[in-house]
């Protein structure tokens, strides 16, 4: 009876726990905003808005993921989305292929992820300078490449960038009487599957439990065996590669390149994770909940502006306040925590 | 001393290796290309004051800022083993109280740009110890505590001054921001070494450099013997918020006005690379300013020098990345390890020869 019992109440750990703290709130926050702003947060499109303009702020943020969960930092995802952006724009304006470009997008980002992954895990240099300098050398070579914004004029990639899915029967009937279906991006296809595929490579590959075991202690991950090195880097690659994806996602999505796209897109995804339950020390971490974490960002800005304060100020001071509420949120549960398991 | 200059020759400079030869290998390459780079004229300015000119005397005046914030932040890296990144941020709400108090009275005097500058200093105080209170008590890491003040900082200073960027036009925020009238060496050099001389005088007098470099060795052992780690961390988070408000009020004084959008931009990523550049370990422990300083006239001398090199301003990052990432490889732990060994080879077999010739 009583082995039962303790069965049952196994805790939580520290990932679920953080985890479930993000998901309830997202859906307190959004019930929250349907009570309140009645308006447009009761239709099924305000939810593919939100994905369809973040998709790529996901993607990136999945990869930022992996790289905290191993008690690493990468902030030159930004650029790298800026200038997969940009080249491939250039690219597909000279009459490229599409599938070329793709190829390209997956290229720059696997080439910048593979260089800062041999710097930080095998010359022992500190990740944060690393991807500075990554981040540095991405927006210098956009703004080489190109000063000026440029449109894509393909049409192959026009007929990709406007090919939404519709759903009619979730669609809305607007003012006038006619029948609005949902749409969504393809764009947001491709990062709901970067989730997934990273959620199993996480949860279920040998890779992946050895990023969580690098970052929970370097030490005790080699004495167990993992190829400490290698697997570093494979974070960084991923992390990479990622970006890429995310800038031809960006790019399906405005259909231009500008040398100040995606800028302050790596804080954001920062604050994506950390919102999502990741700690920066390393170990503790879930890609689901950085999915949550982008949507609750979103919806914390789009709470704002459709509450009518629209001075630019509101949004960075309401975000800022969000990001202090759920870090001292986090401080305070984990710290308990450890206090009662002393 | 002849003792002291060979052990430097055998040694190198410890933790200085990095940015002293970053810096002589710019100095070189400068001179090899245009000799004239470092001649430092004499003329008039345009308030008719004798000064100095020529690009050395701009890169160092140029980086003022900078070193300022370097200061600052070494410290808070050596003790949290984390690093700030809402100074640029924090400085735009310290120039904009600054700002604010000079426009809130009649004209400009002495006694009110002293009161700005002390009100400044205090707001920038309690913007780093809201920081510091993050890191210290609640024990979040440095970068996510201050990314909260990283988003919202700019958009409150912009709220301080209404929005607009205001002008300030006085002849003592001139002479802050440019010349003292009778003194050749610009002002903002003058604060540096200022602030420098006030570190190292906190140093010699307290303990607080071997305080901080105990607790980012090891917060719990030195709590254990007898350190107040929260206190220290956030003591360093408060120093850091007087060196902010110092380099926000030279911004706004070289500039004549506020504006929240562009004064610092990114200097917070330039600062944490002017500390690394110095040697310092950016996963706290020991620290040297000096470093710090070096690191922050290396990135301005390297900046110039593009400059002068006809590289377009857009430009000049992705230059900038190669070279930091060149210096770090060279600096990186495992290539000294490589080159130690290499030269121990080396000399081993030049022994070796040595006694087959014997």
């Amino acid at each position: 009876m009583n082995e039962k019992k303790k069965v049952f109440r196994e805790p939580l750990t520290d990932n679920q726990l953080l985890m479930t703290i993000t998901i309830c709130i997202f859906v307190g926050m959004y019930v929250l905003a349907i009570l309140i702003l009645k308006g447009g947060f009761l239709h099924v499109q305000q939810v593919f808005d939100m994905l369809n303009d973040n998709a790529s702020l996901i993607i990136v943020a999945c990869g930022l993921t992996i790289v905290m969960i191993t008690a690493g930092i990468d902030i030159s995802v930004g650029a790298v989305t800026s200038l997969v952006v940009m080249s491939c724009v250039l690219y597909l304006n000279k009459g490229g292929n599409i599938f070329v470009s793709i190829l390209l997008a997956l290229g720059i980002g696997l080439a910048f992820g593979a260089v800062q992954g041999f710097l930080v895990s095998y010359l022992d240099i500190q990740p944060f300078i690393v991807s500075l300098a990554g981040m540095f050398f991405a927006r210098g070579l956009t703004t080489i490449l190109s000063v000026n914004p440029q449109k894509v004029e393909h049409e192959g990639f026009s007929k990709l960038m406007d090919t939404k899915i519709v759903i009619p029967w979730l669609g809305y009937t607007a003012k006038n009487g006619n029948l609005v279906p949902a749409r969504l991006e393809l764009g947001v296809v491709v990062a709901l599957l970067c989730v997934v595929v990273i959620f199993i490579v996480l949860k279920f590959t040998k890779l992946g439990r050895g990023f969580y075991a690098i970052g929970g202690n370097q030490t005790s991950a080699l004495m167990l065996g993992i190829n400490v090195k290698r697997t570093r880097f494979f974070a960084y690659v991923l992390c990479g590669l990622l970006s890429g994806i995310s800038g031809y996602v960006f790019m399906m999505h405005t259909g231009a390149g500008n040398a100040t796209n995606a800028a302050g897109m790596e804080m954001n995804a920062i604050a994506a994770s950390i919102i999502g339950g990741t700690l920066l020390t390393g170990g503790v971490g879930n890609v689901a909940g950085t999915f949550f974490g982008t949507m609750t960002l979103t919806t914390i800005k789009k709470i704002v502006v459709s509450s009518g304060l629209n001075d630019p100020w509101w949004q960075s001071i309401t975000t800022g306040g969000m990001l202090c509420f759920f870090i001292l949120l986090q401080s305070v549960v984990l710290s308990r925590r450890s206090k009662k398991k002393e | 001393m002849k003792n002291k200059i060979t052990n430097i020759f055998k040694g190198g400079f410890g933790q200085l290796t990095i940015p002293i030869v970053a810096i002589c290998m710019l100095v070189i390459f400068n001179l090899f290309r245009d000799p004239s780079f470092f001649s430092v004229g004499i003329t008039h300015n345009n308030d008719g004051n004798i000064v100095l000119a020529g690009n050395l005397i701009s890169i160092i005046n140029a980086a003022s800022e900078l070193a300022v914030l370097a200061m600052g932040m070494t410290l808070v890296t050596a003790a949290c083993a984390g690093q700030d990144i809402s100074v640029g941020a924090a400085a735009a709400i310290a120039g904009s109280a600054f700002v604010k108090v000079l426009k809130s009275g009649p004209e400009i005097t002495g006694f009110s740009v002293i009161l700005a500058f002390i009100i400044a200093c205090c707001v920038a105080m309690i913007f780093g110890a809201f920081n510091g209170t993050l890191v210290s008590v609640f024990n979040i890491q440095p970068m996510i505590a201050t990314l909260i003040l990283f988003t919202c900082g700019r958009s409150i200073a912009y709220w301080i001054n209404g929005g607009a960027s205001v002008p300030v036009d006085s002849p003592i925020i001139k002479a802050i921001g440019s010349f003292i009238p009778g003194i050749p060496v610009p002002t903002p050099v003058l604060i540096v070494i200022v602030v420098a001389i006030i570190f190292k005088l906190v140093f010699h007098f307290t303990s607080l450099e071997l305080f901080t470099q105990s607790v980012g060795i090891n917060g719990s052992a030195s709590r254990l013997n007898g350190i107040n780690a929260t206190f220290i961390r956030l003591l360093t988070f408060v120093i850091l918020g007087v060196c902010v408000a110092v380099a926000g009020i030279i911004g706004v004084s070289r500039l004549g006005l506020i504006n929240h959008e562009t004064l610092l931009l990114d200097v917070e990523m330039d600062a944490i690379l002017a500390v690394a550049i110095g040697g310092n370990n950016l996963g706290g422990g020991k620290f040297k300013i000096s470093g710090s300083i070096i690191g922050a006239y290396v990135i301005h001398m390297l900046t110039v020098t593009l400059y002068a090199m006809k590289v377009p301003s857009t430009d000049v990052k992705a230059y900038k990345a190669i070279v930091i990432v060149i210096l770090v490889v060279i600096g990186s732990p495992v290539i000294k390890s490589k080159f130690t060994k290499f030269m121990t080879q080396m000399k081993n077999r030049k022994q070796e020869v040595a006694m087959k010739g014997n």
